[in-house]
């Protein structure tokens, strides 16, 4: 088995693990958190083509190395507007809860 | 092999503590050892940019914002544990996850051999970029609409935290006013960190061209800066409504946007650039580029404003 395929097997794991947590967790901080450990999984997964794609002297395809890149700071993006509207929402009614108002 | 044998385990490791931990504290500095770890794994696959990027951003801005919101909600733990799904479900949801990495996995299995690549096409036009590293030609040359484009979403997603600022205190500062002993570590470390860390950023960006690097990890440790020293209480974030730090905040995509549409004067396409200019055009882009994108990032940590202006 080449490191590719071993890495890229963990990224498999690695997404069914923060699925696993975005499904179980009541707290939308874990739900957060384990949604940014799925888009670790993915990357690696992607990361796994490009260094499959690795020629003309480069150690890894660098179009999907660009894309990544561009993905983790999308994914910040995202993580920041998300903590910002948990942490309104805990501001607006002390609490941080997606549960219906019972 | 060995070592990556052990690394993907400490992948794993920490991946099940970020999701398993009880206190969300815990799971959130697992989720900063997770992206340290993944970094390393990415130097493993031949990527050096994304490993930058992943520790910079992934890891470090990305934790830094987690634990902040960790610790302000910390009071909301014990109220979440009585809404926890029951054992049918959580099954349920073991096995769909089971299932989802079984697919995965098997996908990784069955890649097509030969692997598909562009590496070659990269490597016969990187001459005319006038740029030594292939990942910077993609994100500035080859693809260039798609990093103009990621400028402008960052912009949004600050202009969406702003939005979030209660009425009264709309175009003050930004979180709380951060007072730290001035004798204590933390003004220390800021004290001492700052000037080198932005040498650091510099540093970073400008080597961007030949080597493992670029605008969004230099621009990353600049933000990094600055966070650090807002942390400190050494300066105070600016109130969001100051006319220097919009135009700071859109002077990259602006530049990035106003070369791309030069690009049609000049070589016949947006964003196309003349190849005798090429990588004058390039830092000319890049240098404003970093600059917002270091301010978006510190500002998108910084949070909503929280206090009024002065009047």
């Amino acid at each position: 088995m080449s490191e590719a395929t071993l890495y890229g097997l963990c990224g498999a794991v690695l997404v069914g693990l923060g699925l696993f947590g975005l499904i179980v967790h009541p707290q939308p901080l874990r739900k957060i958190l384990a949604f940014n450990l799925i888009g670790g999984g993915v990357f690696l997964l992607f990361g796994v083509v490009a260094r499959r794609g690795a020629a003309a002297g480069f150690g890894g395809d660098p179009v999907p190395h660009a894309l990544i890149i561009t993905g983790i700071v999308v994914a910040f993006a995202a993580t920041a507007l998300a903590i910002a509207l948990l942490l309104r929402l805990f501001q607006e009614t002390g609490r941080a809860t997606l549960g219906s108002d019972g | 092999m060995a070592f990556d044998s052990g690394l993907a385990v400490l992948v794993l490791g920490v991946a099940v503590w970020t999701i398993a931990a009880r206190d969300t504290f815990a799971a959130v500095v697992g989720f900063v050892a997770y992206g340290l770890l993944l970094a390393l794994a990415w130097v493993r696959l031949a990527a050096p940019d994304v490993a930058l990027t992943e520790a910079a951003i992934g890891s470090g801005v990305t934790g830094g914002l987690l634990i902040g919101a960790s610790t302000r909600l910390r009071r909301t733990e014990t109220a979440a544990a009585g809404e926890e799904p029951g054992p049918t479900l959580r099954l349920a949801a073991a096995v769909l996850c089971v299932l989802v990495s079984a697919g995965l996995a098997a996908i990784v299995l069955m890649l097509p051999e030969p692997a598909p690549t562009l590496a070659p096409q990269a490597a016969a036009n990187i001459a005319a970029t006038g740029l030594g590293n292939p990942v910077t030609a993609v994100l500035m040359a080859y693809r260039a609409i798609d990093t103009l484009l990621e400028t402008v979403v960052l912009l949004l997603a600050l202009v969406g935290v702003w939005s979030l600022a209660p009425d009264r205190v709309w175009g003050g500062f930004p979180g709380p006013r951060h007072h730290a002993d001035p004798d204590g570590v933390l003004t220390f470390i800021a004290q001492l960190l700052v000037p080198l860390g932005i040498l650091v950023g510099i540093h970073i960006f400008w080597v961007g061209s030949v080597a493992p690097g670029g605008e969004f990890q230099g621009a990353t440790i600049l933000a990094a800066m600055w966070i650090l020293a807002m942390m400190a209480g050494l300066v105070d974030a600016p109130p969001v409504s100051r006319r220097w730090l919009r135009l700071l905040l859109i002077a990259g995509p602006a530049v990035f946007f106003a070369i791309g549409l030069a690009g049609f004067a000049m070589a016949g396409a947006f964003l196309a650039y003349p190849v005798e200019y090429a990588k004058l055009l390039i830092v000319t882009i890049e240098i404003p580029v970093t600059l917002s994108i270091a301010a978006t990032l510190a500002l998108l940590v910084a949070g909503p404003p929280e206090r009024a202006p002065h009047r």
